[in-house]
């Protein structure tokens, strides 16, 4: 058998209280297209880091070709050729791309020599791109080829992707995945870190899984399948409602019933950044009850569109009706929903609209907002010791969950919530969800976008597509492939 | 301290022994120097605390002050047959519309075009220390055209003092105004989203669906009316007339003042009394041990690292602000 | 009279324009300085404690070195202390002042005796100097000024084509994404803020040995602070930065425009014209102008 080209051994890594990974072995063989599977906070990434040396582990090694190497940095780890392309864009928005592509790969700055050398790399690989360009400009699919440009650009054999059709409609993955097919075929070797079973199996030729740090599963793709898999990425056969759906979507037509919570008459909404249309004329109507899911890839308008029914951005033109009050659950828990410095209980009066029982002409009653951040800690299961700590020191799927609670215990009619269960675990997902099902069940309208397309298809009673501004509802049992193309093509 | 005095080739028992007794030798030290320098000191301290919760640098307190100055003897010396009282609220209320006129203009600029109101305060600083010069020169200097100061205000707009000392009654409204600043920031909901927008305007816009630019506004503006309001309470109670140089630097130490405080109005009180301490020692410093009092800027200086490099430290803090290297 | 107002503005535009081109380094790699100030201060008292001892030409080499070093313990603080830069900036030119001030009187006794230091004369550039107008004006001047002259194309040239630059600039823009790409930061920010005082304590000197031939406490005036609104003016390119830095200067000539025209207006006004005219200028310009994306950020 041929020797591995990246092996990883007995790989452990504490953050701070939690055991990241707990002796995780890793082996990627020459030409092979290696799938590592887990859900979020499963410590994939973690482990990939450590690989590339981003991550300095308190225990293990890492050998290439055979040899132990001292990963100690990404330029380390370049010189042996292992790049990384990662979930989060590494690009530097302000620079073009030949100069981002430059400064990742350590290419010389001559203009000229360099434009026409990264324009030969693009058009090589199959990922072209005008070198010109600059990085914060492109859209999401192209930075991600700037991102893999720049890895293939160091000469990587070795391509560590992380979650890297997260961001992308379902046509825009395949062409990805067959992207780096054709990168292992011509000898390359790819790990392919993801937390969807159907793309591990569709893609890879070995498949790795980890749950909480430790590898519970390493072997073929063939002969696997999503239960399988599925147990070893959760363990048991604790199979949460939300798995079962997975591949086929029953879409059911909107069902409205009594009066319209959210009305759109011919409404447009601005971009935030102010130059143009991000939701062009739209008319739509959700009812008490309903939870509508927005199915769209990034920067096609549906941020725009939540956070108008939120009353976060003035619509351009039209009618506008929502009733109040409206719960909004922004992206960014960190820099939007959250102030990290403050206390629970600061970040709760934050979030009041001035008709709270502790806020009484202008003042703050803050025993009685601490009683009430008490309640909600509780009602909505926060693992914090008390309202008094800071935000900062909860984990990011008790800090969705305070930012939940906060809007919830409103009693909104409407909810707005923008990928609400990013990052979280299964658990955290599954807390949240039940949450945003029982306000639908008590008489709000939910409004919801996630990235995956999967969450939207589970989650959602009624599914919207947002593909350039426009709003279409796709017809009655489309499918999964169905919607994906709707996100791309927008019905046109 | 005495380590660098020894340094730079003073005798630092001599000097350190003189600022203490200029600054608390005696009953006479204490309320007519110490105190009464400490009362631009907190009244500036505050306006400053109020910006930076507010997430605003008000580095231009110093050409405020002198706004409120100019504007208070304007009105000081034009009083004529006006008693006392409303004498005095006339010359201080002008001070305070003064300084926050003059911190519209760097106001204006960052809401309508984002100038960042560090520079902008700043240069306005110098634009007013021309502008004294101007004015005392010129349109307001003394009837006789000999020396380049102001008439005398009017009696009737000078501060009572406490009887047989030169501290005047801006003490107490230095004291009211930090009380009610405290009141502000612990107790009412406007004092909670103004630290909200110093603290994380990105959330306080979305969350809190607060108006950040409005907020800083204010903030800035209540910042210039209490830089004015100080020069004008100087005015009224220390000089009664207006000169060059009325102000040795409040505006830069005020920044100190409220930054060792925290931020906390209460604590500017304790902070503001001690570089009133700190400036009357070196007052007495240069007298009796040669030591030049250009040399407190130092001190100040040190005190502001150290709070600073203390909070970076412990990367928490109100003023471990968000323009970080 | 056109000559000597042309003159006159090259001569007030140098030492600004050698604290922005400096300042423009700094701010490109994401630092932003506001104790050029006390660092150009500083090296103007250096340059005259150089010059006493050992002529000008060691004023100038000694203004540098102070700059460089009160620079070097701002980056401590900020960089590698990471303190807020705003606050430490003015905390850095306050003891500047105070220290300047007691070192000044310590060193030539009590203030006010005029102080008369070996200076740098006009140097002629042969040829160049002959050509009408702006031979006079701009290769007729003191040293410093073809020092100002020469550093913009090196910065430009660092800047834009070597990789140090780009590094420097990616720090500037997206220092998480720079580090990344196995940027070394911190490093790189340190060292353009060194670069930075550097350029501001020659600012200081040339102030002292090419203008005004003595020191006198905060004879700096706001200079600093007026470079800092020069590099935004500028739009932190080398190029924009020496057209603003010579419109400033034309702004402050025109005082001695206006004397020589027989005016009486009252001297205060052109005092403050200078930072007015910034102040406008900066309105007119920020609002269409992008500063580096992680200046001042952590």
């Amino acid at each position: 058998m041929t020797a591995p080209v990246l092996e990883l051994r007995n790989i452990r890594k504490r953050f701070g209280s939690v055991q990241a990974l707990q002796g995780a072995d890793f082996t990627l063989a020459p030409g092979e297209l290696h799938a590592l599977l887990g859900e979020n906070g499963a410590g994939k990434t973690t482990l990939m880091q450590v690989a590339y040396g981003l991550v300095r582990p308190d225990a293990g090694e890492v050998r290439v070709a055979g040899m132990g190497v001292a990963m100690r940095s990404p330029r380390v780890a370049r010189g042996h050729g292992i790049g990384m392309v990662h979930q989060h864009f590494t690009l530097v928005p302000a620079l073009t791309v030949a100069d981002n592509v430059a400064l990742f790969a350590g290419w010389p700055v001559s203009p000229r020599a360099l434009r026409e050398r990264v324009r030969e790399l693009g058009d090589r690989v199959g990922l072209p791109l005008d070198p010109d360009a600059r990085a914060g400009r492109l859209s999401v699919g192209l930075k991600q080829r700037l991102e893999i440009l720049k890895a293939l650009a160091s000469d990587a054999r070795i391509l560590l992707l992380d979650e890297p059709t997260a961001v992308l409609a379902p046509g825009e993955a395949e062409e990805l995945l067959a992207v780096v097919r054709r990168f292992t075929v011509a000898g390359g070797s790819a790990v392919l870190i993801t937390h969807k079973l159907d793309e591990a199996l569709a893609a890879a030729d070995r498949i790795t899984v980890l749950r909480e740090g430790r590898v519970t599963f390493s072997g073929p793709s063939q002969g696997q399948t999503p239960r399988s898999l599925a147990e070893a990425m959760i363990g048991e056969n604790k199979f949460l409602a939300t798995e079962a759906r997975a591949g086929g979507a029953g879409l059911e037509a909107g069902s409205g019933e009594a009066a319209p919570l959210v009305r759109l008459e011919s409404v447009e909404v601005p971009r935030e950044s102010g130059y143009g249309l991000a939701i062009r004329p739209t008319s739509i109507a959700v009812s008490g009850g309903e939870i509508v899911g927005l199915a769209a890839v990034e920067g096609n308008g549906q941020r725009e569109l939540l956070r108008a029914v939120a009353g976060r951005i003035m619509p351009l033109r039209g009618r506008l009706t929502v009733a109040g009050p409206v719960g909004f659950i922004p992206e960014d828990r960190t820099t939007e929903g959250l102030i990290p410095e403050l206390t629970l209980t600061e970040n709760v009066v934050l979030g009041s609209t001035g008709s709270e029982p502790w806020l009484v002409g202008g003042r703050v009653d803050w025993r009685g907002a601490r009683s009430h951040t008490a309640a909600i800690i509780q009602e909505f299961e926060v693992a914090a010791p008390s309202p008094d700590v800071p935000a900062a020191v909860l984990s990011g799927g008790n800090q969705q969950k305070v930012v939940v609670g906060r809007e919830l215990s409103r009693t909104p009619r409407v909810v707005v919530a923008e990928n609400p269960t990013r990052g979280l675990d299964l658990r955290a997902t599954d807390a949240i969800h039940r949450r945003l099902r029982a306000a639908a069940a008590g008489g709000a309208a939910v409004l919801f976008h996630s990235t995956d397309l999967d969450e939207v298809l589970r989650l959602a009673t009624r599914v919207l597509v947002v593909a350039r501004g426009v709003v279409v509802e796709p017809p009655a049992g489309a499918s999964r492939a169905q919607v994906g193309e709707l996100m791309v093509t927008g019905g046109r | 301290m005495a380590g660098g005095l020894q340094l730079a080739g003073y005798d630092a028992a001599a000097a350190l022994g003189a600022l203490w007794n200029g600054a608390f030798g005696s009953w006479y030290a204490l309320t007519s120097s110490t105190l009464v320098r400490a009362v631009p000191l907190i009244l500036i301290g505050l306006g400053i605390a109020l910006a930076f919760r507010g997430g605003a640098f008000n580095i231009g307190a110093e050409g405020q002050f002198y706004a409120g100055a100019i504007a208070a003897t304007w009105v000081g010396v034009h009083l004529a047959g006006v008693s006392s009282p409303l004498a005095i609220i006339s010359v201080w209320g002008a001070a305070t519309l003064a300084g926050v006129a003059w911190v519209a203009v760097p106001v204006w600029l960052r809401l309508r075009f984002g100038v960042l109101e560090v520079i902008s305060t700043l240069l306005l600083n110098f634009v007013a220390e021309s502008l004294v010069s101007l004015m005392v020169q010129g349109p307001l200097q003394e009837a006789q055209r000999i020396y380049p100061q102001s008439d005398p205000i009017a009696e009737a707009a000078r501060l009572p003092l406490l009887p047989g000392t030169r501290l005047h009654v801006g003490f107490l409204l230095a004291l009211f105004g930090a009380a009610a600043l405290w009141y502000l920031f612990a107790r009412t909901l406007w004092g909670f989203r103004l630290r909200a927008v110093g603290t994380g305007p990105r959330a306080a816009e979305v969350s809190g669906r607060i108006d950040t630019g409005r907020f800083t506004a204010i903030a800035l503006a209540g910042s210039g009316a209490l830089a004015g309001l100080a020069g004008g309470v100087e005015v009224s109670g220390v000089s009664y007339a207006l000169f060059q140089n009325l102000s040795p630097g409040y505006g830069f130490t005020g920044i100190a003042v409220a930054l060792l405080a925290r931020l906390h109005p209460l604590g500017v009180v304790a902070t503001g009394i001690l570089f009133g301490a700190l400036e009357a020692g070196a007052g007495a410093m240069q007298r009796d041990a040669g030591v030049p009092a250009v040399a407190v800027y130092v001190v100040e200086a040190v005190v502001i690292v150290v709070v600073l490099l203390v909070e970076a430290g412990r990367r928490a803090g109100p003023v471990a602000g968000r323009v970080r290297a | 009279m056109v000559v000597g107002f042309l003159a006159a503005a090259v001569r007030v535009a140098t030492p600004l324009l050698l604290a922005a081109t400096g300042e423009t380094v700094t701010e490109r790699a994401g630092v932003i300085n506001l104790g050029l100030e006390g660092i150009m201060l500083a090296g103007a008292l250096a340059s005259a404690l150089g010059a006493t001892e050992w002529g000008p030409w060691a004023g100038v080499l000694s203004s540098i070195l102070a700059g460089m070093v009160v620079a070097a313990a701002f980056s401590a603080v900020t960089i590698g202390a990471r303190s807020d830069q705003i606050i430490a900036g003015t905390a850095f030119t306050l003891a500047a002042i105070g220290l300047t001030g007691t070192i000044y009187r310590q060193a030539y006794g009590v203030a006010g005796a005029g102080l008369a230091l070996p200076t740098l004369g006009a140097l002629p550039v042969p040829g160049l100097s002959r050509i009408p107008l702006i031979g006079e004006a701009l290769f007729t001047q003191p040293a410093p000024t073809y020092l100002a002259l020469l550093a913009l194309p090196a910065v430009w040239w660092v800047l834009f084509r070597t990789r140090l630059g780009l590094a420097l600039r990616a720090t500037g823009e997206a220092e998480a994404m720079a580090r990344a790409a196995g940027v070394r930061t911190r490093w790189v920010r340190a060292g353009a803020t060194i670069v930075g005082g550097g350029f501001a304590g020659l600012a200081g000197g040339t102030l002292v040995l090419a203008q005004v031939g003595t020191f006198a406490e905060k004879m700096t005036a706001g200079r600093g602070y007026v470079a800092i609104a020069i590099v935004v003016l500028g739009r932190w390119h080398p190029a924009g930065v020496a057209i603003a830095a010579l419109l400033f200067g034309a702004a402050t000539a025109l005082q001695f425009l206006f004397q020589s025209l027989g005016l009486a207006v009252p001297y205060q006004l052109f005092l403050m014209l200078p930072y007015a005219l910034t102040l406008l200028a900066l309105a007119g310009v920020v609002g269409r102008v992008r500063a580096p994306a992680d200046l001042g950020k952590g």
